[in-house]
């Protein structure tokens, strides 16, 4: 009798058991990760590139002002526009947007608010600058420029 | 004595389980943006006040590294035009540690160097017509309203890099580390105040034009 003859009876199937404990894993994880889009962005956003970014420290201190041209060109005109929480605004209602920003957070963060630029790279700095100018005198002066990261020497 | 029956143990089904979960998952894969919120932070100047005449500029003029932008997008750098902004971050860094007549404090900044970078601010000399010391300088930079806001951050990108280099330099470690230092944890802060001290990050960003130019 051969000495190899006997085959082997074990099945050869993976246990499929653990499957759904992975995949529920995977979702936790997404589920925690995830920050689902507040606003509906009204204006095009191509954010320009740079190296020498930071990041932001705490996200609570941060509110987001929108400028590019409208994606509805048709009903919104060309012109580049400012966005704040779904609405288009005029630089001199930065002010009144500000400080309903500062009113969210507690007295003593109020200085640290943060004023995130999203700005798209085919705008020209007049708007940009024209909002610059309501921030200060709002007194939000902490502003982040956001860009898309490059590596350097590409 | 009533019988016990033999009923099949109530059990739901988990075969279908993982295709639940999957479907979750797949929907937070979508709708997923993991936070990617970086960008280039600025301080603004505070607003001015209206009881007071604008404060006259007092610096000497070798100390201020003037950029100019115009609603072209093209640049004039100290006076001479440049073509590529890439080029800017070397020449700011230049400007900055060039020590032309440093005083005490500057002399300490110098001394405070480790030796690359002390053989980097000798290799090219002391230019009388460059900035006293790190202390002095001024990188100030004024666009037009018509510049895009694409080149506004590229310069501003450059400026930054130039500053981060020196301080890193400094250090001892590299650009990129220096950018990811936590300035919670103390061994990382007490590297930024070293890098840091005596040589403030010093721009100046003027209010745009209104002319075309």
């Amino acid at each position: 009798m051969s000495k190899f003859g006997k085959k082997s009876t074990t099945s050869q199937g993976i246990p499929t058991a653990a499957l759904p404990d992975i995949i529920f894993m995977l979702l936790f994880f997404f589920m925690v990760t995830t920050v689902l889009r507040e606003v509906e962005l009204m204006v095009q956003q191509d954010l320009p590139q740079a190296v020498q970014l930071q990041k932001i420290e705490r996200k609570s201190l941060v509110s987001y002002i929108y400028i590019g041209e409208p994606r509805k060109s048709t009903t919104f005109g060309t012109e580049p526009k400012i966005q704040v929480n779904d609405v288009f605004i005029e630089p001199r209602d930065i002010v009144r947007f500000v400080n309903q920003e500062k009113d969210k957070l507690s007295e003593v963060e109020r200085d640290q608010i943060t004023m995130s630029l999203k700005v798209d790279i085919d705008t020209k700095m007049g708007i940009v600058s024209d909002v610059q100018q309501e921030l200060r005198e709002a007194n939000a002066r902490k502003v982040l420029y956001s860009s898309r990261q490059v590596l350097e020497g590409i | 004595m009533a019988k016990k029956k033999n009923r099949p143990v109530a059990e739901v089904s988990s075969g279908s389980m993982a295709d639940i979960a999957f479907l979750l998952l797949i929907f937070f894969l979508v709708t997923t943006t993991i936070a990617t919120d970086k960008g280039i932070a600025m301080l603004l100047p505070p607003k001015p006040d209206p009881n007071e005449p604008p404060p006259e500029v007092t610096k000497n003029d070798r100390n201020i590294f003037k950029i100019l932008a115009n609603s072209q997008d093209r640049l004039l750098v100290e006076d001479e035009p440049l073509a590529d902004v890439t080029e800017l971050k070397e020449m700011v860094k230049k400007f900055v540690v060039n020590f032309g007549n440093p005083d005490a404090d500057n002399i300490d900044v110098y001394n405070s160097f480790p030796a690359p970078l002390k053989r980097y601010v000798n290799s090219r000399g002391k230019l009388p017509d460059s900035s006293d010391g790190p202390g002095e300088a001024i990188v100030s930079f004024k666009a037009d309203r018509g510049t895009s806001y694409e080149l506004y951050v590229s310069v501003l990108d450059q400026i930054n890099g130039a500053y981060n280099e020196i301080y890193s330099e400094r250090v001892g470690i590299s650009s990129d580390e220096w950018r990811g230092l936590d300035r919670k944890k103390p061994a990382d802060n007490d590297k930024y105040k070293r890098g840091r001290d005596g040589i403030p990050r010093a721009i100046s960003i003027a209010e745009p034009t209104k002319i075309g130019g």
